[in-house]
């Protein structure tokens, strides 16, 4: 089987939490459910590590689906580049009471938004 | 209603305990998830874009009273105080913990109710006309033939490792309110010409998703006794020759388009003539004991016409355009089935706050024998109220903001949850169906349209029953962004048709636009009683496509 193709850098790495389902980020010293904690792998090397940690700790079974995500930096962290990535970050587009978003420390910003 | 008997609620209890005993595995680290992510499908148990689904199964849309308490109870303790009723017929909540899960399904079986066979390739939960006893176009109550297709299909030894999932809806009325023709398996009840003998018409290979099929009549009638066998085989068929290579043409669908109808058809009745019947078919006596759970309610003999309700109609104009569009004819005099609207204005289609699940309990209990039905169109029925009733049970559902006069019209949206949850999305559905509602909020102008059907999935496994919407809308992905297709003359009832793509795809906001011109067009075209399915079959899809292509290359904001 062929490698799956690596995102392009720099690279954050995303999972669910295994107890609640959460979305988690890789920190530098374990999982945070804030993007802007998430540590940013910027190079090939970096990115290599940040997988292989993402699947060691899907063996040790604190997360379910880690997976690097091609981010762009801006002044509140790490965006997703991709909005599929991106409202995962934030939770529903139209229910800006629940998911991320809603916890006030981060504005929804960057997803398109379907204004009609 | 449908009581679980002794044996069936300890198997229901006992599966929730091999599953709490499954989860503490997981939690303390003794199965993998690739271990465990098929016992928690097996559950109903699916990893969403934010968080864990799950879906639990409302057999044949009919739930009591209790029942829709008690799934309030579990939004309110265990979720984010909604749930999301869905296409079939299933409830699905969006938010739970994965270390709850046990005590959720402890709490449904308190009132008899699983998420088994709610995922995975088995035969999942059994769907019916949402009118079932109590259309006047009935022959019979399907729902008896659908519990008992359950019973059988429960853990079924031979049809729990399918090719793939595997899904049937049955209909025991003329007109197809359960979309059998877009299922694996469709069974229509109905008399034999002549004899007047009761039986089924059996349809099969029907299916949406990634290559849609209309189900072709495998049987043009059954007799009722033989119906376990000849599902027995059709499914055993299925089992032996459904491609196992290829999970996108797993589908019986794509058997049944392979080999061709008629081939399949000889198969089938080949193992059907081959297996032993008797052992197979139910009992008379167990398919009697199973009728009896559905005898109607303790009607009371009433007039067929209401002075009240005229009274009232005559006195509030509201009133009287929610009983035009929401308020079905019952077949017993001086009743109706009433719809309950999920589709307010600009609302996310489908769901349903626990408060508000509390207060249709509560008037289902007093108006409507404690009895809710879940329709395909994601909305809700009280099946028997009292023409005399109908006022008051308005006012309170407008006090609740439940009285939304649309049921068939072109605000009654179909949508999937999309991007918006769904982590298989390639684009979001409901952000559309909102824009959609608000751009044709208007009510003398949805009257004024008529029964049109907008159906709306966020990705090509057509959840959201876009290929068979008079208007489908498929949201994809290109370059990076989410765009959309529209496609024309789709149907769902007895009448099923594909749609006919119309044109090239369309950013979100260019949505509400091209539906305006497809409309207007009808508006335009349209004989006097026409509805737009009708016109569209007149006149074919050139008229639509024409003013669509002017609208995509020209002034996108020419009908506004
Ligand atoms: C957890 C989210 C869901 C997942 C993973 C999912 C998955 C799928 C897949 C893969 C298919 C295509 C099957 C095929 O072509 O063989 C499909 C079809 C379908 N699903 Fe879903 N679905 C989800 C949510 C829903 C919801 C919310 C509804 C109801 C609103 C629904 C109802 C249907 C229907 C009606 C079809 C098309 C009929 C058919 O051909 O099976 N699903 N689903
Ligand atoms: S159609 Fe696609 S996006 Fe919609 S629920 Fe089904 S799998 Fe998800």
């Amino acid at each position: 089987m062929a490698a799956p193709k690596k995102p392009p850098l720099p690279v954050i790495l995303m999972a669910n939490d295994l107890i609640d389902g959460e979305v988690v980020f890789r920190t530098a010293t374990g999982w945070s459910s804030e993007p802007r904690e998430a540590l940013i792998a910027g190079n090939a090397q970096a990115a290599d590590a940040l997988e292989a940690e993402g699947i060691a700790e899907m063996s040790r079974n604190k997360v379910v689906d880690a997976y690097l995500v091609d981010v762009v930096l801006g002044e509140n962290g790490p965006q997703p580049r991709h909005f599929r990535e991106r409202l995962r970050t934030l939770g529903p587009s139209i229910r800006p009471d629940l998911g991320k978003q809603a916890q006030s420390v981060i504005e929804p910003r960057g997803v398109p938004h379907v204004s009609l | 209603m449908y009581r679980y008997d002794e044996f069936d609620s300890r198997f229901v209890r006992e599966r929730v305990r091999e599953f709490r005993a499954q989860v503490e595995r997981r939690l303390d680290g003794s199965l993998t998830e690739d271990e465990f992510k098929p016992l928690r499908l097996q559950n109903g148990l699916y990893l969403q874009l934010h968080a864990y689904m799950l879906r639990i199964a409302i057999p044949y849309g009919t739930l009591s009273s209790r029942q829709l308490r008690q799934l309030a109870l579990i939004a309110d303790r265990y979720d984010r105080g909604y749930g999301h009723f869905t296409t079939r017929q299933n409830l699905q909540f969006n938010w739970p913990k994965l270390k709850d899960v046990p005590d959720i399904l402890d709490l449904l079986a308190d009132v008899e109710m699983h998420a088994i066979q709610t995922s995975g390739n088995c035969i999942r939960n059994v769907t019916a006309d949402h009118f079932a006893g109590v259309a006047a176009d009935e022959v019979e109550d399907p729902r008896p033939t659908a519990e008992l297709i359950r019973q059988w299909s429960s853990l079924h030894p031979e049809f729990s490792f399918l090719p793939r999932k595997f899904k049937i809806a049955v209909t025991g009325a003329e007109h197809d309110r359960a979309a059998i023709k877009a299922h694996d398996i469709g069974l229509r009840i109905l008399r034999r010409p002549g004899t007047g003998e009761i039986g089924y018409e059996v349809i099969v290979g029907g299916g949406l998703g990634r290559t849609p099929m209309i189900g072709k009549v495998v049987r043009e009638f059954l007799p009722r006794a033989d119906l376990l066998s000849f599902l027995e085989a059709i499914m055993r068929v299925y089992n032996l020759e459904g491609r196992r290579d290829n999970k996108f043409k797993a589908r019986v669908k794509i058997l049944v388009h392979e080999i061709g109808a008629e081939e399949f058809r000889r198969r089938v009745e080949q193992e059907f003539a081959a297996l032993d019947g008797p052992s197979v078919n139910a009992d008379p006596e167990e398919v009697k004991r199973i009728a009896a759970y559905f005898a109607p309610p303790p009607y009371e003999e009433l007039p067929e016409r209401s002075v009240k309700l005229s009274i009232a109609k005559a006195a509030h104009r509201d009133f009287a355009r929610f009983v035009e569009t929401n308020v079905f004819a019952h077949r017993v005099p001086g009743y109706a089935a009433v719809t309950i609207s999920l589709k307010p204005i600009g609302g996310v289609p489908g769901d349903a706050t626990s408060e508000q699940m509390r207060i249709i309990a509560e008037l289902a209990e007093r108006y409507s024998f404690g009895e809710i039905r879940v329709t395909y169109m994601q909305n809700l029925v009280l099946p028997h109220v009292r023409n005399d009733e109908l006022f008051a049970l308005w006012e309170a559902l407008d006090a609740a903001e439940l009285a939304t006069a649309n049921a068939s019209l072109v605000t009654d949206i179909i949508s999937c949850p999309g991007l918006d949850y769904c982590s298989l999305a390639t684009a979001r559905s409901i952000p559309i169906a909102q824009s959609l509602s608000r751009r044709f909020a208007d009510g003398a102008r949805q009257r004024e349209i008529g029964p049109l059907g907008i159906k709306i999935s966020g990705c090509i496994n057509a959840c959201g029953h876009h290929h068979i919407g008079n208007i489908g809308i498929l949201g994809l992905e290109k370059n990076g962004a989410e765009y959309y297709q529209l496609t024309l003359g789709g149907d769902a009832t007895e009448n099923a048709a594909l749609g006919e793509r119309l044109g090239p795809g369309l950013a979100a906001e260019e949505v509400p636009d091209a539906v305006e011109k497809i409309v207007n067009v009808y508006l335009q075209e349209r004989s006097v009683g026409e509805e737009f399915i009708a016109t569209y079959r007149r006149l074919g899809i050139a008229p639509f496509r024409q003013a669509f292509e002017k609208g995509v290359e020209g002034d996108q904001h020419a009908a506004h």
